[in-house]
């Protein structure tokens, strides 16, 4: 399945479920639930980490923890 | 009189509270806040009604009652824990309009704690032109809360917010849910059973977060590892579920509460002034230039525009000493008034302006929300040195000061990352360091325009000092990263907030007590260095000053009175106590160039760096040849010549050999503290210390060697 880290910048996606349990309950908790609407706004320099619109904000988080929210493309 | 009650505000981070708790409490708030720093509770008095005063305590931005950093952990020691001498009789939730949904996340957690809870409803007008209208009446009716509306910034909603929490107090009453998700009764039993009655989440929150509890001890600790073991209960799961389960719950009462207007009219999203904004802040080479030209406007602030107000200083300090010696005896005790207490305090009260400047920036890029996107386009570089985007944040406010710098990794949840950036911190040179590069600077560098002619060569070496200062910082922490074997992962995950308008009376307020709290802290060690060194400087084992003065008198029968008078006194200070540990260590600071007297500064040193600026006075004035009428530091130490060269003793090798040692020697009492306090352990000051002086040492002694 895609994750979050192969979103490109624009692109929309709908969250799926987390592969790393630790994360997810902080990812959760940041309203990164699954069902919700991200989309890929900026990438930092060198392509990490990545900014994404979640929830009515932004959002940043590296591209290790990014792999493990699994998404499917809109 | 009865215990005032004690309000806390509750919060995401950029919620608002900060903003609200100064519209609050104003003047009456009791700590200090450093800019970058909320990581400590705040106090301070709400004027309530006219005959109810209560303490208002600020509490750090969470997004849910479980930690994940050491700066989270207080919230739920405070919450958790009715016999806390901060617990509150009330909490106020202040939550993001604009961000309904997860903010409500943290106030229903809030309340099932069975706390009295007032709902805040902040940045309502940025919900609104975002396109949502939030029915509040029908929110609090949901909830079963009183909610208010306010606008923390401007103050409006203050009185909606009063009648709310007075009803509160009055009626206490907590709606709580008692638990997101059942678990078995069995269990909750156990835990009662064992540790008392309580509301059934909080007894769960107990069991699940006993660790970062302070409250319970390593017996207690034990018994609730054993109870989750006995009723195969996985906290971590039930976290995630209880999340998704209340996220569900408050979907529904919000899209009950809350009109969208977007979707109706299925307009397109608006593009925000952020989103704008972070087009060039966030843009791969035009971020990082933005943030480098920031910084040349921070140093330039701090070096130049700063220096009409230190002038202006440093001629009221000489006149008040001049006043000072023409009206007082000229005794020993009038020596270390002038010399002593007032130079020192001098030498600290110059650098307000620059430190008043560091602060300003420091405090505008926080308020603004600049200062999380530098963290953001800073994290890959950090991440290979072994730190964090966060460390950024220690890293800038380091260079005022490295105590609340150190106080700030509380907000990286990493240990190895935040260990990392404790450790180096004070490598970054703080403002205590700027009186000593300035006089030292101004003794070897040439005043003049060089290096294409335009930039000055004082400054350039000021600018050179501060950048060795971070380069040391971040090979250091390359060389601990590969040391340091933890296991433990690091992650960076962080709201980017919306960009603010600066509170400039905030931010006024925020300068006035940082810049108090330093110069205090620094005023009182200076003080009491001061008049130890001066005795240690005036007095000699058994009668041996006397003896000494004799002595010269009688090996010098042709000298002229003041000749003679500064020959005794030059005397007697090496026979002095002072003059002892300043020969007693003479030997193993010899290789640097240094001889006794500067010996002597580098031990009262040791305590806080900032003392050699008043002790420099102290030694030259004691030890003779001193002319009342250039009578600055600066004017002293050029006139110091070195008995084996015949040679001014301030040459180029000794100056920069200083300027390195001072630079990146470990010579705060205040900074090891900081790091004991914030680690747990001796073991981290102890290295701290010993790397940063070897560090100083070998570098001073390679320098030295190479330039004389």
């Amino acid at each position: 399945m895609e994750t979050m880290a192969d979103l490109k910048v624009g692109e929309h996606a709908e969250i799926m479920g987390f592969t790393d349990e630790l994360l997810s309950l902080k990812l959760l908790e940041m309203g990164c639930l699954p069902g919700t609407d991200v989309e890929l706004t900026h990438l930092a320099p060198f392509g990490d980490p990545i900014a994404v619109k979640v929830s009515g904000y932004t959002l940043a988080l590296r591209k290790d923890e990014a792999v493990t929210i699994q998404i499917i493309r809109k | 009189m009865s215990k005032r009650p004690i309000i806390a505000l509750i919060g995401n981070p950029n919620a608002g509270k900060s903003s609200l708790f100064n519209s609050l409490t104003g003047l009456s708030q009791k700590t200090g806040n450093f800019p970058g720093v909320t990581m400590d509770k705040m106090t301070g008095t709400w004027n309530l009604s006219n005959d109810i005063a209560v303490d208002v305590l600020d509490l750090p931005g969470i997004y849910s009652i479980y930690p994940k950093s050491v700066d989270e952990e207080l919230v739920i020691n405070i919450l958790g824990n009715q016999s806390h001498p901060d617990y509150p009789d009330m909490a106020i939730v202040v939550a993001d309009a604009s961000n309904l949904k997860r903010n409500l996340l943290l106030f229903s957690q809030v309340r099932d704690l069975g706390i009295p809870t007032v709902l805040a409803l902040n940045m309502i007008d940025v919900a609104e032109t975002q396109g949502y209208v939030i029915n509040s009446i029908k929110l609090g009716r949901e909830l079963s809360v009183e909610v208010a509306e306010i606008n923390a910034k401007k103050g409006i909603g203050m009185n909606g917010l009063r009648l709310a929490v007075e009803k509160t107090l009055l009626n206490r009453f907590a709606s709580n849910d008692g638990l997101p998700l059942p678990v078995e009764d069995r269990l909750l039993d156990a835990v009662q059973a064992k540790f008392g009655e309580a509301d059934p989440y909080r007894s769960l929150l107990w069991l699940m977060e006993h660790d970062r509890m302070t409250m319970f001890d390593r017996a207690q600790r034990e018994s609730f590892d054993d109870l989750q073991a006995e009723f195969h209960f996985d906290a971590k799961a039930y976290k995630s579920s209880e999340t998704v389960k209340r996220y569900e719950a408050l979907s529904e009462i919000v899209s009950r509460c809350v009109i969208n207007l977007n979707r109706q009219w299925d307009a397109p999203p608006v593009k925000t002034l952020t989103d704008r904004l972070d087009k060039v802040f966030l843009h791969p080479i035009g971020g990082y230039l933005f943030f480098l030209a920031i910084l040349f406007v921070m140093f330039q602030a701090v070096f130049t525009w700063a220096q009409f107000p230190m002038d202006l200083i440093d001629i009221w300090v000489a006149q008040l000493n001049d006043w000072l010696k023409e009206m007082l005896p000229p005794s020993a005790l009038t020596g270390l008034l002038t010399d002593g207490l007032v130079a020192g305090i001098g030498g600290v009260l110059i650098f307000i302006p620059q430190i008043a400047f560091l602060f300003l920036f420091i405090a505008l890029l926080e308020e603004t929300g600049y200062m999380s996107r530098v963290m953001f386009i800073m994290d890959k570089l950090m991440r290979r040195f072994g730190l964090n985007g966060k460390s950024v944040v220690p890293l800038i406010s380091g260079v005022a000061c490295a105590v609340p710098a150190i106080m700030s990794t509380r907000s990286i949840g990493s240990w190895k990352d935040r260990l990392i950036t404790i450790m180096v911190t004070p490598l970054m040179s703080c403002s205590a360091r700027l009186p000593i590069y300035t006089v030292l600077i101004a003794l070897v560098v040439p005043d003049t325009n060089s290096l294409f002619g335009v930039f000055n060569l004082q400054g350039v070496a000021l600018f050179g000092l501060y950048f060795l200062g971070f380069f040391m910082a971040i090979v250091s922490a390359w060389v601990m990263k590969q040391i340091l074997q933890v296991k433990e992962r690091s992650y960076f995950i962080m709201e980017l907030p919306t960009y603010k308008a600066p509170r400039f009376k905030h931010i006024a307020f925020t300068i006035y007590n940082s810049v108090k709290a330093f110069v205090f802290e620094a005023g009182k060690i200076i003080v009491a260095i001061s008049v130890v060194l001066w005795v240690l400087a005036s007095y000699g084992p058994g009668d041996s000053l006397s003896m000494v003065e004799q002595q010269v008198r009688v090996s010098n029968p042709g000298l002229s009175p003041t000749d003679l008078a500064n020959k005794i006194a030059s005397e007697k200070l090496e026979n002095s106590y002072a003059g002892h540990f300043g020969h007693f260590i003479e030997p193993v600071i010899k290789p640097l160039g240094y001889d006794w007297k500067i010996g002597i500064a580098l031990i009262t040193s040791f305590a806080a760096r900032e003392v050699f600026v008043g002790t420099m006075p102290t030694i030259y004035s004691l030890g003779g040849e001193a002319d009342s009428e250039n009578a600055t530091i600066k004017n002293r130490m050029r006139a110091e010549i070195n008995p084996a060269t015949g040679k001014p003793m301030y040459d180029t090798a000794l100056g920069f050999s200083l300027l390195i040692f001072y630079a990146f020697a470990m010579q705060c009492m205040s900074t090891l503290a900081t790091t004991y306090r914030e680690t747990k352990s001796w073991k981290y000051p102890v290295i701290q210390f010993t790397y940063m002086t070897a560090l100083a040492y070998l570098a001073a002694f390679l320098v030295f060697q190479m330039l004389s």
